[in-house]
């Protein structure tokens, strides 16, 4: 990373992409998720990029001349535990400075839904203020309601859905009931196991 | 996302060590073929007093008191042995080219190249397929004339499409965020050539594209019949740029003419003039002979023949581990 004389800003050299670079495109915080370098045999060289917004989540292309500079984003994404909702935002705290932020519901987004206190998550921070979660690749989580469902069939055919008790609502097995423990994966959204 | 190796493992070879042999056999057999075809080996400077005009191409320097240029390629120095009267010659060795970082790019590379005597690119491409063949196993290859191309799977004529149509072509072929950044119509040309055509050509067996706009001929001559067209080739095969030769140009002021444009295209682009070098121009004046010549990456030629998806997986060192 180099120090822009004139701006005091960070930059980087476009020989610099690589995937995970956080850089910002129209003043918004952007992680590159893809860089090819291309240049034909004759003629300009660029770097074109697939870079995703993260704020909104969306993914764009984006093309360079080789040798431009961006600005980098002051991005850092660390583990904190999740402490509380109080209603008007959700409370973390880093495990180990004990430094505490909130996150609003457009940091937190879907994540909410698998949040459980004292559960370990991934904030990602843009100029220290939190701007995404991601919650652990699995949860446990108790199922809070659900249709008692028929006894003995435990084929699992068909499923049906539970709420758990951070009100995410999954599909199920028929033989889960209400006041188990449920193992869920939550980049797909889908029941996993029971858990004794 | 490719986590890095740890630290301590960055010691270890980009390559492996079979695939070293195996780069080694490469470089062998290529001496052989030259050798069989009675082309002696040159050897010419990469540290040089004269740098590359082509505005998209940059030299590293070494100051030592005066300033020297490590070479992008052993054009220069292989024309002025040609016009002293080498005979046919070839060179095997490094080349460099600053900010040249990717999958199929290092900015240090080895580079094949070679000039026959009396030839034009037509025979020149024999040639180059001959030895392609030879060390690929692979079928012979299919030539296109660079307009044909461009006709037949981007539906417009790369030479009298208005800039319009161009900017219109490439919308069409979802390249709205390449257009953006290409300013000059032969950047948009040769996006739409990587873009649209080329994952299209070559996958079976290697493709010549040919005859390229006079706008891109770099240092090969126009055509007798058709000055709208340089006669300048390249090969592709499986989605890598393999080698680009011409049917070289003799003329020592449509060289010179050539350094100019190139520095005032540096202009433009903001870039630092070169110092052109009249050593090429003064033994173009002395005499290069009606010639052919084509350079030929080295290293990609083993990509394809172990099947490496990066050139790293082929270099003793890439970059980053050099």
């Amino acid at each position: 990373m180099q120090l822009g004389i004139e701006s005091g800003m960070a930059t980087y050299s476009t020989n610099e992409f690589k995937s995970g670079l956080k850089i910002m495109i129209d003043n918004a915080p952007c992680n590159i998720v893809e860089n090819e370098f291309v240049k034909p045999g004759k003629g300009q060289a660029f770097n074109r990029v697939k870079i995703r917004n993260l704020i909104t989540g969306r993914v764009v292309e984006k093309t360079f001349k080789s040798g431009e500079s961006v600005e980098a984003a002051d991005v850092m994404e660390d583990d904190y535990q999740y402490l509380y909702n109080d209603g008007e935002a959700y409370h973390f705290m880093h495990p180990t400075s004990f430094e505490q932020v909130a996150a609003d519901n457009n940091a937190v987004g879907d994540a909410a839904k698998w949040l459980k206190e004292e559960d370990v998550v991934m904030l990602t921070l843009w100029n220290d203020n939190p701007i995404s979660v991601t919650p652990p690749n699995f949860v446990e989580l108790d199922v809070v309601e659900t249709d008692p469902g028929l006894k003995g069939d435990t084929s699992g055919s068909g499923g049906k859905p539970a709420t758990l008790s951070t009100g995410a609502v999954v599909r199920v097995p028929l033989f889960v009931q209400i006041g188990e423990t449920i193992k869920c994966d939550t980049r797909s959204g889908e029941y996993v196991s029971r858990v004794k | 996302m490719k986590k890095l190796p740890a630290k301590n493992e960055c010691w270890r070879p980009s390559a492996a060590i079979t695939a070293l042999r195996q780069r080694a056999e490469l470089l062998c057999c290529i001496r052989q073929f030259f050798a069989d075809q009675k082309v002696w080996e040159v050897d010419p400077p990469l540290l040089a007093q004269f740098g590359v005009s082509d505005p998209h191409l940059d030299n590293f320097c070494a100051d030592f008191g005066d300033r020297r240029y490590l070479q992008t390629s052993p054009e220069y120095a292989m024309k002025r042995l040609l016009a002293a009267g080498s005979g046919d010659i070839y060179s095997l060795g490094k080349a460099f080219r600053p900010d040249e970082q990717g999958q199929h790019h290092n900015a240090e590379f080895t580079l094949l190249e070679w000039y026959r005597i009396g030839w034009n690119h037509h025979q020149l491409m024999d040639e180059v397929a001959a030895l392609v063949c030879m060390i690929l196993g692979c079928n012979q290859p299919e030539k296109w004339t660079y307009c044909q191309l461009f006709e037949d799977f981007v539906g417009c004529n790369p030479i009298t499409a208005s800039d319009t149509e161009l900017d219109q072509t490439m919308r069409q072929h979802r390249l709205e965020d390449v257009l953006v950044a290409t300013g000059e119509r032969d950047d948009k040309l040769a996006m739409l050539m990587h873009y649209v055509i080329e994952p299209q050509i070559g996958q079976h067996a290697p493709c010549f594209v040919y005859d390229y706009p006079a706008s891109q001929a770099a240092l090969a001559r126009l055509s007798k019949d058709d000055s709208k067209v340089a006669e300048r080739f390249e090969l592709y095969y499986q989605g890598v740029e393999l080698a680009n030769g011409y049917h070289e140009l003799t003329d020592p002021e449509a060289q010179a003419s050539r350094f100019r444009t190139d520095n005032q295209i540096r202009e433009r682009l903001e870039k630092a003039q070169v110092n052109s070098d009249w050593r090429l121009i003064s033994a173009l004046e002395s005499g290069l002979p009606d010639c052919a010549g084509v350079a030929l990456g080295v290293d990609r030629l083993l990509m394809l023949k172990l099947g490496c998806a990066t050139i790293a997986e082929v270099l003793p060192f890439a970059w980053d581990r050099a």
